[in-house]
């Protein structure tokens, strides 16, 4: 015998995908919206960008070394963190807003709570509630008009929409020559990131389905202000940041169900709150506030949704069968 | 032709059959000494008849059955009985009584050893039952639960379907793949004899998409048959696994343990399995070899051997050109369920399908990070269970809750810890709940 051979429990073999590869596909999966933002909003995008997803990664190398855990930011965790936030943020705002975002979100969400995988509420959406809360003038105006980047006076599309206003034409909606956050206008960008992470099995595609399922036909029924059915359920997807969160955000592994029926009621959960929010609420949109609250209701979810395991009508049926016996 | 139904979950898996599909199954040879647990599979040990000193023969019962679960054994080759003594089953992992041989290199047959008939009209179901008993017959696919206590089911149930499992979903082995191939006569011959033993009037060939030359064969071999039908299933692991198996073809389910495939009318036994028999009644030779696929990337020259019980794995290795670069895990059966050992000194057992050697390098452990919750082993488990809870549970010693879980109806196939991204070792932390709860309920019935 040369040298020593390895004893483990079976099985030998493991699957190519590692928690590394996952996050570095979903950079890759939001490299076409942020594309995006920096050609419709220029630097002021690419700024605001790199700010937060540079904050994101610091703030996790810092605390680490602070509270010395093993420095985790290869795996990618953080910064695909720091970008989503930024991706929901105005282009104009100024750029502590996206630091403070970043530190609150990796260190108040995420790693006071464990790090990655024990965080309760999505890092990237809790880091913007706490800005939207502490800045609430710059979340909703700091816009600018797409390619000529001067600052934006009035309502963004989704205010409009909400008001029964028409909201832009369908071209524009889908390449995102519009008002918004900087990551959710371009619907094509999005929709682009979300077929690679379906095409790499990394996403489930029941949750932006159920998601956007509800939120469209929701939108259908009560779009339009003093009449049902009449709603435009494909600009109620379009407007706002329903898209980003159903593929990008309501997705998140750590805070969604871990079983394919649990992960369907947490995207028509979310539609739901979404809808609540945007037409019975006064904010404009619903999608940061619907996916927390879902994240809150994922432990009950993973509690009470459990898959019929295998064998279970023969249970099912023996159990039918004593209780009929007994009476 | 038979179309399967999808199952549930399970995984993509690396095939690896090109490194040993190709090559023909050769005769591994005597080794210098073999190695014949007493216990080969769970069950009673069974009792030795022969002593120290003793000369066998090719074919000689060297030990009887004892109990329910229990096969009886003989001596591949003759030779001289070296000792009876306590030796290191590895499949088990613990120290076990083994008859050690010493062959002679005549490999002269026994003369108890005759033909029954290789006409399956003339032969009696006792007649057959008898043989599977005499023979030591146990199932060649891994588990090596003893074939007889199949065939004698108790009256009461009614079994309508025998599948014949030719699946070989474990990546890397081609044992299977090859006896179908090479001899689908005899497996057919076996099944049918495995039918007429058990009373069942249907039988279902099953193999996977990935064998189209095995396809073909037994396609061909069991055309004169009408009761006899091939289904062809498409590659998934664990597809092969008996209760995987029965659903995918079926669409039934096995009750949860201690359910067995005939509480739903179904018995399911592997092809080595028939394929012995077919031997043991054409010949008289009871189970003494068996296929083993050599192989993995860290042998020279992947091969399917067919060897003796109790050849030591060192000399199987050395049969194949020896490692083709420094091995880092040597694994008794496949990639995926298979047992890896430390010392290839140890001798191969009925239920050994395969010798797999992988280079140090592909063996490299990875380090465990905490679970991120996505799930993959919950689209994985093939009997719809919660790896994730039942792992974390067993980590943390609630063993009450990893049992509420259903801990106790995991099959250890593995494909939780395959599919894991964060490399936690999901079917270790399973096991390690069903040993303390089978204690627990040990305990319990002993009160």
């Amino acid at each position: 015998m040369a040298d020593k051979l390895l004893i483990t429990s079976s099985p030998h073999i493991r699957a190519a995908k590692t928690v590394r590869g996952i996050m570095l596909d979903v950079v890759i999966a939001l490299v076409p919206a942020s594309v995006a933002a920096v050609v419709f909003f220029g630097i002021k995008a690419l700024s605001v960008l790199a700010a937060s997803t540079i904050s994101a990664v610091l703030a996790e190398y810092l605390y680490e070394k602070a509270v010395r855990r093993p420095v985790t930011v290869g795996d990618f965790s953080a910064a695909v963190t720091g970008l989503l936030l930024g991706l929901t943020l105005p282009p104009a705002v100024p750029l502590y807003v996206p630091v403070v975002g970043s530190v609150f979100a990796i260190v108040v969400a995420k790693q006071v709570f464990g790090g990655l995988g024990t965080n309760f509420v999505n890092p990237a959406l809790a880091g913007r509630a706490f800005v939207l809360a502490a800045w609430p003038l710059h979340m909703t105006s700091a816009w600018l008009n797409p390619l000529t980047m001067d600052a934006a006076t009035g309502a963004t599309p989704l205010h409009a929409f909400k008001g029964g206003q028409a909201a832009g034409s369908l071209v524009d909606l889908l390449i995102g020559n519009r008002l918004g956050s900087l990551g959710e206008t371009s619907a094509i960008a999005i929709i682009l990131g979300g077929a690679y992470l379906l095409m790499r099995g990394v996403i489930d595609y029941r949750i932006p389905v159920a998601y956007l399922g509800t939120l469209g036909f929701g939108v259908f029924i009560f779009g339009k202000p003093g009449a049902l059915f009449q709603g435009d359920p494909l600009r109620g997807i379009l407007l706002g940041g329903a898209l980003l969160g159903a593929f990008f955000m309501a997705t998140d592994y750590v805070t969604s169900p871990v079983t394919p029926r649990g992960r369907t009621y947490m995207g028509i959960g979310a539609g739901l709150i979404t809808l609540l929010i945007r037409y019975w609420g006064d904010y404009p949109e619903g999608v940061t506030y619907a996916i927390l609250l879902m994240n809150l209701a994922t432990p009950l979810i993973d509690k009470f949704v459990v898959p019929k395991y295998y064998g279970y009508a023969h249970d099912a049926l023996a159990r039918r069968k004593a209780k009929e016996g007994g009476r | 032709m038979v179309k399967a139904k999808r199952g549930s979950g399970g995984v993509a898996v690396p095939d690896k059959k090109e490194l040993s599909g190709r090559m023909p199954i050769e005769d591994a040879g005597i080794p210098a000494e073999l190695t014949l647990f007493l216990s080969q599979h769970i069950g009673a040990p069974s009792k030795p008849l022969v002593n120290a000193g003793d000369e066998v023969k090719r074919g000689q019962k060297i030990a009887e059955a004892q109990g329910a679960v229990s096969a009886c054994l003989h001596a591949p080759t003759s030779g001289k009985v070296k000792a009876i003594e306590p030796r290191y089953q590895p499949v088990l992992g613990r120290v076990v009584d083994a008859i050690v041989i010493v062959p002679d290199g005549e490999h002269a047959l026994y003369e108890g050893v005759a033909p029954v008939g290789d006409d399956l009209q003339a032969i009696s179901q006792e007649k057959v039952r008898e043989v599977v008993r005499e023979s030591g017959l146990v199932g060649l696919g891994g588990a090596a639960f003893p074939t007889a206590v199949k065939l004698e089911h108790p009256p009461g149930k009614k079994i309508d379907t025998y599948l014949l499992n030719g699946v070989e979903c474990e990546p890397y082995l081609t044992a299977d793949q090859k006896l179908m191939e090479e001899s689908a006569a005899g497996v057919v011959f076996g099944f049918r004899a495995l039918m007429k033993g058990a009373g069942v009037e249907k039988g279902i060939i099953c193999i996977e998409d990935n064998k189209p030359d095995a396809i073909k064969a037994m396609e061909e071999a069991s055309k004169p048959y009408p009761e006899l039908e091939v289904a062809v299933l498409s590659h998934r692991y664990p597809r092969g696994g008996e209760k995987q198996l029965i659903e995918a073809v079926l669409g039934r389910e096995v009750p949860p343990p201690p359910g067995l495939p005939l509480d739903v009318g179904v018995i399911v036994s592997n092809v080595g399995t028939a394929y012995a028999l077919a031997t043991a009644l054409k010949t008289g030779l009871p189970l003494v070899e068996r296929i083993v696929s050599v192989t993995g990337e860290g042998v020279a020259r992947p091969a399917n051997l067919r060897a003796l019980i109790g050849t030591p794995v060192s000399y199987l290795i050395d049969r194949v050109g020896g490692f083709s670069s420094s091995p880092g895990k040597v694994i008794l059966g496949g990639p995926m369920m298979g047992v890896s050992i430390r010392d290839t000194e140890v001798s191969i057992v009925k239920g050994t399908s395969g010798v797999l050697v992988l280079p140090r390098e592909a063996v490299e452990t990875e380090p465990v990070l905490p679970c991120i919750r996505c799930g993959k082993c919950v689209e994985a488990c093939p009997i719809r269970l919660l790896p994730v809870w039942i792992a974390a549970y067993a980590e943390n010693d609630f063993m009450e809750d990893a049992e509420k879980m259903r801990a106790m109806d995991c099959i250890e196939c593995g494909a939780c810890s395959y599919v894991c991204p964060s490399r936690r070792p999901l079917t270790q932390s399973i096991r390690l709940a069903k040993a303390h709860i089978a204690a627990k309920r040990r305990a319990a019935a002993k009160k």
